[in-house]
């Protein structure tokens, strides 16, 4: 059955079709899920005892800053997969992932400035967690330049998956920073062994956001996907067909 | 609390606001670049057939 399910996910026409009907249902799941997260997120979590109303700016900053990371990482295994099995789709995913990843991460970076602006008194410092979440998106940047360098798409994708795949090393510093290095930047207060440090009421809306985001990541990375299959696949008869009967 | 107490945000409307506001741009812009390309593709191909069966 298993084996089955792969041989049918490997088609892309069969992607085609189950990714355009799953798109609607992620669409209205990420809705439900981010006017739950914005409402208990804005309206029923208390201002926070040192930082008031502005710590709010966290419910969109953190879960960015946590899929700038997510999507990194599922665009260089699944290219890594693309790399060692030649498997399309594989090579589908991950590119499909660079345009949204980069703009989790440039939301991420505006965000904490904006935050860092009434709470630390600056826009920017270049302490290490913020350079080299700066450099995740120069990471992505130089993904989505080389891929469209390169006329031949599955030549493209090897050579994105290895640029992926060695700013991998990226993650952990970017993950590790605020606690190898003096920051003005604070800690994890819910990505810990120990505890989350942070009250119910503002880890509620918090988790929320964080699964509205990823089913959005879901939604467009299956769009972008679609679109590339469309791309790739232009000269075979079911696209054509496809395109006709429009 | 009312309405005008709650855009204030404690006096960090604007930080507040401004966020959210460019979080909503950027995600608004990722749904319909997609969606347009689609569009796009499927005119393009779809031209690009009819054209190659003139030719035939």
């Amino acid at each position: 059955m298993f084996n089955n399910f792969f041989h049918k996910m490997a088609s892309p026409k069969y992607f085609y079709d189950i990714s355009g009907r799953m798109i609607p249902w992620l669409g209205a799941a990420f809705i439900v899920v981010t006017l739950a997260g914005l409402y208990y997120g804005l309206v029923k979590a208390p201002p926070d005892y040192q930082q008031g109303d502005s710590y709010r700016i966290m419910f969109v900053h953190v879960p960015a800053a946590w899929m700038s990371m997510f999507v990194y990482m599922v665009m260089a295994i699944a290219g890594a997969i693309g790399l060692v099995w030649h498997i399309k789709l594989a090579e589908v995913i991950s590119i499909s992932s660079a345009t949204v990843g980069a703009a989790f991460t440039f939301l991420a970076l505006v965000t904490g400035s904006i935050w860092g602006k009434p709470m630390w008194g600056t826009w920017w410092v270049w302490d290490a967690r913020l350079t080299s979440e700066l450099v995740l998106l120069f990471l992505y940047l130089g993904v989505i330049a080389l891929y469209n360098a390169i006329d031949d798409k599955r030549t493209a994708a090897r050579a994105v998956a290895i640029l992926a795949l060695v700013g991998v090393v990226n993650i952990p510093i970017i993950h590790y920073s605020v606690e190898w290095w003096n920051t003005l930047h604070q800690g994890p207060t819910v990505t810990k062994l120990d505890k989350p440090s942070i009250h119910l009421s503002m880890l509620i809306p918090l988790l929320l956001m964080a699964v509205s985001f990823k089913l959005y990541y879901a939604m467009v990375v299956l769009m972008r996907a679609r679109c590339e299959v469309l791309e790739r696949e232009r000269h075979t008869n079911w696209v054509k067909e496809l395109a006709g009967s429009q | 609390m009312s309405f005008s107490e709650f855009l204030d945000m404690g006096g960090y409307g604007i930080y507040v606001w401004s966020s959210y506001g460019l979080a909503l741009i950027v995600l608004a812009i990722n749904v319909i670049g997609p969606l347009q390309l689609h569009r796009k593709l499927l005119t393009d191909i779809a031209r690009a057939a009819r054209r190659a069966r003139k030719k035939t």
